[in-house]
């Protein structure tokens, strides 16, 4: 047989019709992940056409885009930003009741930011198709899964038909190699790497991240760099299974038990690209060069190693974005004054991220005039935390500990900052007005992040623990 | 949705590259269930100034750019989100295509299945098209051509499914449910052994 990549392995096995020159191909669809805001428009489809959810079981559901994460009153009150929140959210409580869907909803221990929540409860599995209206839906493929983003109208088709219209997508490699250096997380790699292959630089393709580094990557890890797929334009991006991931999965809730599992495992540990397999772009990266990386335009891609000088303007459109971010080409980012800090996202807000962030907070007082937030990715990972004592850690600090969901991340639930205002964040996108009109956005790791708030300006946590031994 | 073979419009320039989905609507306005109406939110953020008048400096604001329903945009249009809201706001707003040199891959997809014609032309007639807003162009999907006032052609590849289902307004969903048995069938094969990656087909 030829050897394929592992996308090509996954593609082959979920094709259920293959793709010609006039028509897409049909992909099955193992798991359909839903939150309340891509969804409501497609169910109403479904309605007006009198038609079912083809496999319910294959859907899973969850609330995290438009809801508080304060905690609800005494009598159960929360507080949305707007009646037509409460309302999206109660949509897709309603549906997913008609339509006998699981809803991780407000009760569940599982609720949750929806690409948080799969790989938490053991749904993601390696091989699968997933997909799910949010076009980080390429997190799951840290599993071995491909996992991609799709518009509301395709989640309509995969509720009806289990199934996509689809072509083959390309395939681009990335090997990564060499150690990362002490304190330099998987955030300040795929900053890195989008910063080297620009943020149209993945598009059309699906990216397998491979070598070395990757390979040492924790599934945590591996999850940050997957995520941020999208933000290089590829709508997927994968790691093959490795032992890392079978330890992870092992005994969650979802995952296969007994005979099952080793059958599994057995079929997973073929997800490799076989020797001289061939993809339609490769690109190398040099992971013991990578330092503190942080954004410092309005896009992804405009990023700079820390301790560095602001790039100055190559074009009209980069001058445009340094205008809105109010800073000069040739400044340094170092000492920049910063008002709000966010520590959360499905990029990281991970029990380890929070540690990460902790380990900095730890015994010291965010800087006057800061905000600073931290918000779990889950119920679960909040209760973890609070069980080794993390909220302790962050709020004696004086910052905000809260409840689950994407929060300032896109601010929809009205987690947002004020114009002109300076965010330092974990999230993964920093375009114009993404944590609110005006706002600034950072991007950076959770240690990046957190020594900001303690310093109260962005400052280099290399030389910030020095100051502090 | 309905069929289209055409769209004939003067354009309207937006110089701007990689805009994203946030730009087109931002988060704030997807608390909605419904997808009619949007269009007053379309690139709500430049369009409007603080207090709701419209921004005179934005340029689909300007007068020359009134009723055009042909969009030339910078590179990389439609980044961000998979947010379908991006082609609902914009047909609502009244446009009916999008030129570029580089679109974002979920962005078109949604809006072709919207019937928001999306093409793809190399730098060069990017760069021309930019540099000369207003001209009226008419754009023939079943050729695959925009022609431009002088007579000239630019020809531009469309998927031939997406071409099929815009010529003929033909719903997608349809396509897949007429696919029922060889979705069944594939389930039946499939449920053997639900982890093999060999092709279950
Ligand atoms: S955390 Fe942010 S990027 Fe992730 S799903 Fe929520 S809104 Fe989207």
């Amino acid at each position: 047989m030829r050897p394929r990549t592992i996308v090509e392995k996954i593609w082959d096995a979920h094709q259920v019709r293959p793709e010609t020159n006039d028509t897409p191909g049909i992909l099955y669809i193992d798991l359909h992940l839903i939150h309340e805001v891509t969804t409501p428009q497609a169910f109403s489809e479904l309605r007006t056409r009198g038609l079912n959810v083809r496999c319910p079981e294959r859907v899973l559901a969850t609330l995290d885009h438009s809801t508080p994460t304060s905690p609800a009153d005494a009598d159960g009150t929360r507080a949305y930003i707007t009646a037509e929140a409460k309302h999206q959210v109660d949509q897709l409580e309603v549906n997913c009741a008609e339509f006998g869907i699981e809803l991780n909803g407000w009760e569940s221990a599982h609720r949750g930011i929806v690409h948080v929540m799969g790989p938490e409860i053991g749904a993601t599995q390696p091989g699968m198709t997933i997909v799910c209206g949010d076009s980080h839906t390429a997190t799951h493929g840290a599993f071995g899964a491909l996992a991609f983003g799709i518009g509301t109208t395709e989640v309509g088709h995969v509720l009806a038909t289990q199934s996509l219209l689809q072509r083959k997508p390309k395939t681009m490699a990335i090997h990564v190699d060499g150690k990362l250096r002490p304190g330099i997380s998987a955030k300040d790699l795929i900053l890195h790497i989008i910063g080297q292959i620009g943020v149209g630089g993945g598009t059309g393709h699906v990216i397998e991240y491979c070598g070395p580094t990757i390979e040492a990557l924790s599934m945590e890890e591996r999850m940050t760099v997957c995520n941020m797929s999208i933000e290089a334009g590829a709508r997927a991006g994968l790691v093959a299974p490795d032992q890392v991931t079978f330890d992870w999965l092992q005994g969650r809730l979802r995952a296969p038990r007994g005979a099952d599992w080793v059958r599994a495992v057995a079929a997973w540990c073929d997800l490799v690209s076989d020797a001289g397999a061939s993809y339609d772009s490769e690109v190398r990266i040099d992971a013991s060069a990578i330092g503190s990386t942080i954004s410092y335009g309005t896009h992804p891609g405009m990023v700079t190693p820390i301790a560095a000088a602001i790039p100055a303007a190559r074009d009209a459109q980069e001058a445009k974005a340094l205008a809105y971010m109010q800073f000069d080409g040739g400044q340094a980012l170092i000492g920049q004054k910063v008002d709000v800090v966010f520590v959360g996202s499905c990029t990281n807000s991970r029990l380890s991220d929070l540690r990460e962030a902790a380990a900095v907070m730890r015994g010291r007082k965010v800087a006057d005039g800061v905000r600073a937030l931290v918000v779990p990715g889950s119920v679960l990972i909040k209760r973890e935390a609070e069980a080794e004592g993390l909220d302790a850690v962050f709020l004696a600090a004086g910052a905000e500990w809260r409840e689950a969901g994407c929060s300032m991340c896109i601010g929809m639930n009205g987690d947002i900052a004020k114009p002109g205002q300076l965010v330092v964040s974990t999230s993964n996108r920093n375009f114009e007005g993404r944590q609110g009109p005006g706002v600034r956005t950072v991007l950076a790791s959770p240690r990046v992040a957190a020594v900001a708030a303690i310093a109260g300006v962005i400052t280099d946590p290399d030389a910030f623990q020095e100051r502090a031994a | 949705m309905k069929p289209m073979d055409r769209v004939v419009s003067r354009t309207a320039i937006l110089p701007f590259e990689n805009i994203d989905t946030d730009r087109i609507i931002p988060a704030r306005f997807l608390t909605t269930t419904e997808r009619a109406g949007l269009g007053r939110f379309a690139f709500n953020d430049w369009r409007y100034l603080e207090g709701g008048a419209d921004n005179p400096d934005f340029p689909l604001n300007q007068p020359q750019a009134q009723g055009c329903r042909i969009l030339v945009s910078g590179r990389n249009f439609g980044c961000g989100s998979s947010r379908e809201h991006a082609p609902w706001a914009l047909l609502d707003y009244g446009i009916e295509a999008v030129i570029s040199s580089e679109i974002a891959d979920i962005f078109r997809s949604n809006s072709l299945k919207n019937g928001l014609l999306t093409i793809v032309v190399d730098e060069n007639e990017h760069r021309a098209l930019l540099a000369d807003p207003g001209i009226e162009l008419v754009i023939d999907i079943a050729e695959g051509s925009i022609c431009k006032p002088d007579g000239s052609k630019i020809l531009f590849n469309l998927d031939r499914f997406a071409r099929h289902c815009l010529l003929n307004g033909v719903d997608q969903l349809g396509f897949l449910l007429d696919a029922e048995t060889e979705i069944s069938a594939w389930e039946i094969r499939r449920a053997d052994n639900p982890y093999a990656m060999e092709s279950a087909a």
